[in-house]
């Protein structure tokens, strides 16, 4: 495996207070890592400083084997693809139209497949006249992940692998539509692609990454396969609750917490 | 049970709801052929009425027997009064209505207009205070080439009214509706008070030269403005297919553009400079005249949608239609007076966006 991105010792600061806190991390292709961690532990400034989209105060990042600040914003985007927590588009662009936007300024001809292939993995094929603004927040979340593969896909057509970075991209999805985000992007992975997304949901968490990174007041506390990071221990002092982590027959982790920990046993022996 | 949950979800909602736009090919036509209808309209009415039957005669297309003695009148009405005006009111009608589309893009906001925000008002000041200097001992050496410095001068002031403006609403790649209407309230009230002063110490000379362009009117076009105004239009309409995709982009916010591969520093730049350039040089022509901008953009996007590659073309041209028309009223509806064109399209424009204001009202909180 080879390093996409490497951030050594990135630190965050702004106005005295420390966003980010001395952070190593190696995101391998065809790896996917979920970054956790209570509001304010500088999960979204730790993947805005991944993507490019922050500068960091000290260490460094580099994509690719060269330093993140030396791509071009217009060849940065053909290597690496982000989908931020809210977007919010006021002018009545259809889904096609903004799934199109991914594409950048290649042509209507070449970039249809690509449109066509993201909107039926975003489930989206019935929607592609609708405009935007008239959807709900779910269905323009997933228009958005739409657009943001379309660009990872146009990237990677001429570079090979890149790095897809999805900040909450499952926070405003029903339940069905996170799993199929989560595997979408797990199939991504299979091809070479490193994913790296925040999740606040730590089973869905379990089931999409190969390794989850704990972030704590700034500070990365836990970077291991899920098995190792979801403990009991571990939760409790980083989210300050009270959980069980119970682990399925396969040793995946099912964190419970503490108020639904009585049906606990049940679920247990039913599974 | 998921493929009897997907077939219900298909059939149960409006989902596959269809809105087609016509083609871009189809739209230009259309829009030209209406600017030349109105041309042809604003040919023939004015205090001296030429017949659609005497226009081609008068137009010099075809050589007429018996010669008509009216002919050589109606040649030097057209030539030397009418077309130059209809000239300048349908390019300044584009230079308004494509700088008003770039703005709503820059601002992402559909309710931004540089009369209502005060660049025009930024433009007219500085343009002000270039007839007061050129015309002071101080500037007298100036004052041969007015003509020149007046759209340079309207030109700044509109630049730096956009870029306070920008600084003022933009934080951490959002703008703030409420503030960047309030913001341009601010400027523009500052910008006016501005002309107010330079009214109040201009003498009666530079006065009614200041008064002439404030009230809004085209009647002072000729040649060398229209010459002045072309360049600049032709510079700006391709600087707009250069910078389409990026203003497309730039809807889904600063930091969404900068994923998308968008040099969001760059296009914001070159935006505000071809927004004050297009305003200030419009501004310099014939004054402030407001909605243009703010109503051609938007009837534009319920037929042909927001993409910028084909609504910054066709703004310009719905904006020549629009300008033609209501300087043509302009002209005739109180004849053998004028009628100042800001206050008519003031009159159609504010109503307009009183309406756009409580649609928006529902769905934006303010």
């Amino acid at each position: 495996m080879t390093a996409l991105l490497e951030a050594r010792a990135v630190s965050m600061a702004i106005g005295g207070a420390t966003l980010v806190d001395a952070i190593d991390l190696t995101v391998n292709s065809g790896e996917t890592i979920a970054i956790v961690g209570p509001n304010g532990a500088g999960k979204s400034t730790l993947l805005r400083l991944i993507s490019g989209d922050l500068r960091a105060s000290r260490g460094a990042i580099s994509l690719k084997q060269r330093d993140l600040h030396a791509y071009s914003s217009r060849q940065l985007a053909l290597h690496r693809a982000m989908l931020s927590q809210h977007v919010s588009v006021s002018f009545p662009f259809t889904v096609e139209e903004v799934v199109h936007m991914g594409a950048g300024d290649r042509g209507r001809a070449a970039a249809e497949p690509l449109v066509e292939a993201a909107l039926h993995e975003a489930g989206l094929a019935d929607f592609r006249h609708r405009k935007l603004p008239t959807l709900s927040g779910g269905e323009q979340q997933r228009a958005h992940f739409a657009r943001v593969l379309v660009q990872l896909a146009c990237g990677e057509a001429a570079h090979g692998p890149g790095l897809l970075l999805l900040d909450e991209p499952t926070s405003s999805l029903d339940l069905r539509h996170q799993i199929d985000l989560v595997e979408t992007a797990r199939r991504r992975a299979a091809n070479g692609t490193a994913v790296v997304a925040i999740l606040h949901d730590l089973n869905l968490a379990v089931r999409f990454a190969d390794r989850i990174v704990v972030l704590h007041r700034g500070a990365k506390v836990a970077d291991d396969v899920p098995a190792n990071t979801v403990t009991d221990d571990l939760i409790r002092t980083v989210f300050e609750i009270d959980v069980r982590v119970q682990r399925h027959s396969d040793g995946t982790p099912l964190v419970l917490p503490q108020l639904m920990t009585a049906i606990g046993p049940k679920l247990q022996e039913t599974s | 049970m998921t493929a009897d949950a997907d077939a219900e979800r298909k059939t149960a909602t409006p989902r596959a709801r269809r809105s087609l736009r016509p083609p871009a090919s189809f739209t230009i036509l259309c829009l030209l052929t209406a600017l030349v209808c109105a041309a042809v309209v604003a040919l023939t009415l004015g205090a001296a009425g030429i017949p659609l039957g005497r226009l081609p005669a008068a137009l010099g297309f075809w050589p007429e027997h018996p010669v008509n003695p009216l002919t050589s009148r109606d040649q030097l009405v057209l030539w030397s009064i009418r077309i130059p005006r209809i000239a300048a009111a349908a390019m300044v009608g584009a230079l308004l209505a494509v700088s008003g589309a770039i703005m709503q893009g820059l601002f992402r906001n559909p309710l931004a207009d540089p009369a209502l925000v005060g660049v025009s008002s930024g433009g007219a000041f500085a343009a002000a205070a270039a007839i007061v200097f050129t015309d002071s001992k101080l500037g007298e050496s100036l004052r041969f080439m007015q003509n020149e410095l007046l759209p340079l001068a309207a030109f700044a002031g509109s630049l730096v009214t956009t870029v306070i403006l920008y600084a003022i609403a933009s934080r951490a790649g959002r703008t703030s509706i409420a503030i960047f209407l309030l913001a341009g309230l601010a400027i523009a009230a500052i910008a006016n008070a501005g002309i107010g002063l330079l009214v109040f110490v201009a003498d009666d000379r530079q006065l009614r030269d200041i008064t002439f362009w404030l009230l809004g009117s085209l009647s002072g076009a000729t040649w060398t403005k229209t010459a002045t105004i072309a360049p600049v239009l032709a510079l700006g309409l391709i600087a707009c297919l250069w910078i389409a995709r990026g203003l497309d982009v730039l809807v889904l916010g600063e930091a969404e553009a900068f994923h998308s591969g968008v040099d969001v520093e760059r296009l914001k730049r070159i935006s505000i400079v071809l927004v004050s350039a297009m305003t200030g040089v419009a501004v310099s022509i014939c004054g402030v005249v407001g909605f243009v901008g703010i109503v051609v953009p938007h009837l534009l996007r319920l037929v042909i949608g927001p993409a910028h590659r084909l609504l910054l073309p066709a703004s310009a041209l719905l904006g020549a239609v629009l300008l033609v028309g209501a300087d043509t009223l302009a002209r005739t509806i109180v004849a053998p007076a004028e009628m100042p064109i800001g206050i008519l399209t003031a009159a159609i424009g504010a109503p307009f966006f009183l309406a756009m204001l409580l649609r928006q009202r529902g769905l934006v909180a303010l």
